[in-house]
């Protein structure tokens, strides 16, 4: 990569990127220590204790959880894979009945929390659940004298996080399916090949960098998870955090597991990082034309469809219709709870600040080393990016002394002029969660902006420079028009995930904040998660919106001719990057 | 979509919520409670408190991390009182040091003795018990001692939910606290050995499950029954079974109390004695026994008829400290044995 700093640039632009340098490495290390600042907290309190603790877990409890982890990620990564790809493929390359509603139903899982997913299956499968009820009638079986899958066990654990988790998988194959794949594709098919072998030799390993991206991604979501693998009881690493921070009665052991379990999810980052490495030039032989989908006919469409649809069904519809049902029974016979309207105002609000802040420090973090290429700032990238390695419950106590510390150090400014106390200003307020979700989330926008730039050309940046563009004006007037598709994409995501969060919003709220979570949490904890229906079915309403969005998004862009509209565009113009809906750059 | 107008609109947004936020910071004149109990559970109780006494209260519930949470806030905590489940946390409680002691002869004369902390860092104001719903149809003994749970006549006829979940945690420990830890490995490893299923879920589901014909005993709390009682879609799974109080050979029912404590830096402590207090009032009592289908520890208030059709209940009478102390044993006895897996 080239140096911007290599003297190309005239004098004047010399000296003002010094003063960029000094800037960049400011703006990346505020980022950093943002996240930095509850990971050095949690290392404090692994410190505390000692490891009096592990021999014992070592020998009756890391062994089962770490088995039991590698075995539900490992299958969840098998289930998103095959459940995300083949869709994928179908809806791209394919015509068939129902494509075109089918391509922006299925990453409606995203939508439903994971937990309550597992409440709804385990409510419809357990024995004496609707399916197996229906069964026994029918077939005239007892319960007892027949075997049925058990939902509660490790299979019922990846079949339900699979079902909901594999749109990351999906909207990353398809984006590339639909673009850079395309055109090889084309080719590949003028000259005879069929298309189940173009899949086999050319789209899929064109597409596996993206598919270990969002494969990444799901199983990040599901390391995070407490809900839905305790309910189904699944030993977990991250089960086992809680149990040893509540039950095991330590803390610092808590903390010291999750600090061994950065480990793992640095792997994970690794891998989504090494996913993304090739996709820089790749993008560079696209021209932007989709592929011309072939018309399945007869009974071949008909299962595509079914392909297509079974996802969607499972991931969306049923859980949806689940939570549908049970909040218009309860609607008939109790009204509704004005209260709900409240709550999905403070869900919103948080998640649309929260989304922005997301959005500014991946920029603030990923952006400068576009200009300068530091070892330190890779340094604080690392850094920003580890928040969501840890627990959302831990990373919360992580947080709360370094806002906690922030506070009092303003109370005592306060009294130093003679002012009253002002109590927990940012350890006590909406603007914790803001925070919370912010170094949560982070890693997310990082990755999309990083993706961004990697498809922007340097020659890009000096011909501005040479034209005499300063770097704010670079920033301002090309970088973040260009990276508008990234910068959405990724705020859609963060948004949707904000939306859903638990564990942080429950032990980090101001007081009398309810979300929309917390309040189907209310519900959950006293074993009747029905009555959370409604709630549950708000969050899945106010998630489906950007998500619709966020597929129409790329649809826009890439049904739009190249040629057309787009006058004396340069080269640099990319299309394809998996994650991104292309937006119109204008 | 990143037009000039959003951006404002978005920044007139997090000026709004800041300032929202601001607001929400505690009135002198409130109390603040923090809770491990439902916010859905204990509303009702605030609500006819406020009404009595004109004094607001502001609510957080959480699942777990609270002590943690007013233990980091230290001296600027909002945090008044703190009310929880299980002994075992009212204990890490006091050591985790965010607690003060509670002054109130007024207290002392409603809640028994062996219902309160000796130096009144924490009063109980209502009690639960882990019994056993036994399926109708299948079972027909009417008494079952928690030991005879490792009688391997019932071998695949018993549900529970984890061993870590802490009502499970504080019924071990109480266990392991009467008969000593190499008898309680020797129980537990019999446990295991005949639940029906791993154990999963919460207590509602284990009623479901016996009620569904997959094991004959479930393992839950009094009041869970009471509720799906009152549930038109749960009642099936509660009629299907029948709450037995079992018993410790040579003791009583294994029970666990929810307890409230004063917060070490209570800006509001007048306001939180009287809240205090009250909760320990007649008609908190009767919300306690009748809303959550508790055992009222004020002596004199009815137990709800539906808890009362168990039978009478006889506590077994280990000192609840003696549970807190065996609660880190417990857990270590669950992972050892392989409880969970």
């Amino acid at each position: 990569m080239r140096n911007p700093d290599d003297g190309s640039a005239s004098r004047g632009a010399v000296a003002s990127f010094s003063a960029t340098r000094l800037t960049s490495i400011v703006v990346a290390l505020a980022a950093a220590a943002l996240v930095a600042a509850p990971l050095l907290s949690l290392m404090r309190m692994a410190l505390i204790g000692d490891a009096d603790l592990w021999p014992h877990l070592a020998a009756h409890v890391l062994p089962v959880a770490a088995a039991q982890t590698a075995m539900l990620l490992s299958g969840i990564a098998l289930v998103t894979v095959i459940v995300g790809i083949f869709p994928a493929w179908l809806v791209t390359t394919f015509q068939f009945p129902g494509r075109d509603s089918l391509q922006w139903l299925l990453p409606l899982p995203l939508a439903i929390p994971t937990y309550i997913a597992a409440y709804i299956y385990a409510d419809l499968l357990d024995s004496a659940g609707p399916v197996q009820g229906a069964l026994r009638a029918v077939l005239g079986l007892r319960t007892g004298d027949y075997w049925f899958p058990p939902i509660r066990s490790l299979g019922g654990a990846i079949f339900i996080f699979g079902a909901v988790l594999y749109p990351y998988v999906y909207l990353a194959a398809r984006a590339l399916f639909q673009t850079q794949a395309g055109a090889f594709s084309d080719a590949a098919r003028v000259l005879g090949a069929r298309p189940w072998r173009v899949f086999y030799d050319i789209s899929l390993p064109l597409a596996r960098p993206a598919i270990a991206v969002g494969v990444a991604l799901a199983l990040l979501e599901a390391l995070n998870d407490i809900g839905a693998s305790e309910y189904l009881g699944v030993q977990t690493l991250t089960l086992s955090i809680f149990t040893t921070w509540l039950n095991r009665g330590s803390l610092p052991g808590a903390a010291q597991i999750s600090l061994a379990m950065l480990l793992l999810v640095a792997a994970l980052i690794a891998l989504e990082r090494y996913g993304r490495r090739r996709q820089t030039g790749r993008s560079a032989l696209h021209d932007g034309r989709l592929a011309r989908r072939i018309e399945l006919h007869g009974r071949t469409g008909w299962l595509a469809m079914a392909v297509c649809l079974a996802p969607a069904l499972l991931g969306f519809f049923v859980p949806a219709g689940f939570l549908l049902r049970e909040a218009m029974s309860r609607a008939v016979s109790g009204g509704f709870d004005l209260e709900l309207l409240r709550h999905t105002l403070n869900t919103i609000s948080l998640a649309a600040v929260a989304t922005l802040a997301v959005l500014a420090i991946g920029i603030a973090a990923a952006l400068p080393l576009r200009f300068v290429r530091m070892p330190v700032l890779l340094g604080c990238l690392a850094v920003a990016s580890m928040g969501y390695a840890i627990p959302g419950t831990v990373l919360a106590l992580g947080l709360l002394s370094p806002m906690v510390a922030i506070d009092e150090a303003i109370n005592a400014m306060m009294r130093s002029f003679g002012g009253a106390q002002v109590g927990l200003l940012l350890a006590g307020s909406s603007a914790a969660l803001v925070v919370a979700y912010t170094v949560r989330f982070a890693s997310m926008s990082i990755g999309f902006v990083q993706a961004g730039l990697a498809t922007l050309p340097h020659d890009l940046d000096h011909a501005a420079r040479l034209a005499g563009a300063g770097p704010l004006r670079i920033l301002r007037d090309l970088h973040l028009p260009l990276l508008r598709p990234a910068l959405a994409a990724a705020a859609l995501l963060v948004f949707v995930d904000c939306l859903k969060e638990l564990p942080m919003t429950l032990l980090m709220r101001p007081l009398n904040l309810e979300t929309l979570s917390t309040s189907i949490y209310q519900h959950a904890t006293r074993g009747s998660f029905e009555e959370g229906a409604l709630a549950a079915l708000l969050i899945v309403a106010a998630g489906i919106f950007p998500v619709v969005l966020l597929i129409r998004l790329a649809d826009a862009a890439e049904t739009r001719r190249p040629s057309k509209g787009h006058r004396g565009r340069p080269g640099w113009r990319r299309r394809g990057r998996w994650y991104s809906p292309t937006a119109p750059l204008s | 979509m990143f037009k000039r107008a959003p951006i404002a609109a978005s920044i007139a947004a997090i000026i709004a919520v800041t300032a929202a936020a601001g607001s929400a910071l505690a009135q002198a004149g409130d109390v603040n409670v923090y809770t491990y109990r439902e916010t859905k559970l204990i509303q009702p109780l605030f609500d006819a408190f406020s009404k009595e006494t004109g004094i607001k209260v502001n609510v957080i519930s959480a699942s777990s991390g609270l002590e943690q949470r007013i233990k980091t806030e230290g001296a600027l905590s909002p945090a008044d009182v703190l009310l929880t489940v299980d002994i075992g946390r009212l204990e890490d409680a006091i050591k985790a040091g965010i607690s003060q002691p509670i002054v109130s002869p007024a207290l002392d004369k409603v809640v028994a003795p062996q219902f309160r902390d000796p130096e009144g860092h924490w009063y109980a104001i209502s009690m639960r018990a882990r019994v056993i719903y036994a399926s109708k149809d299948r079972v027909k003994q009417d008494a079952i001692t928690y030991d005879e749970l490792a009688d391997p006549k019932w071998k695949g006829k018993i549900c529970i939910r984890s061993g870590q979940h802490m009502y499970n945690n504080a019924l071990i420990a109480a266990y392991i606290a009467k008969h000593g830890e190499a008898k309680a490995e020797t129980w537990l490893r019999g446990v295991k050995a005949n639940l029906a299923q791993k154990p999963a879920g919460g207590d509602r589901e284990t009623a479901r499950d016996v009620a569904a014909g997959k094991c004959d005993l479930g393992i839950g709390n009094t009041y869970y029954w009471a509720l799906m009682m009152n549930n038109p879609e749960q009642k099936a799974w509660a009629e299907a079974t029948k709450v037995v109080l079992p018993t410790f050979d040579g003791g009583g029912t294994h029970v666990n109390v929810s307890g409230v404590m004063l917060a070490k830096h209570a800006p509001n402590k007048i306001n939180a004695m009287k809240l205090i207090e009250w909760l320990a009032g007649e008609q908190a009592q009767h919300i306690y026994a009748d809303t959550n289908f508790e055992y009222p520890l004020r002596a004199g208030i009815a137990i709800n008829p539906i808890i009362a059709s168990y039978g009478a209940l006889k506590p077994d009478s280990l000192p609840l400290a003696k549970i807190a102390d065996n609660k880190k044993a417990a857990a270590a006895l669950v992972d050892k044995v392989g409880f969970d897996n």
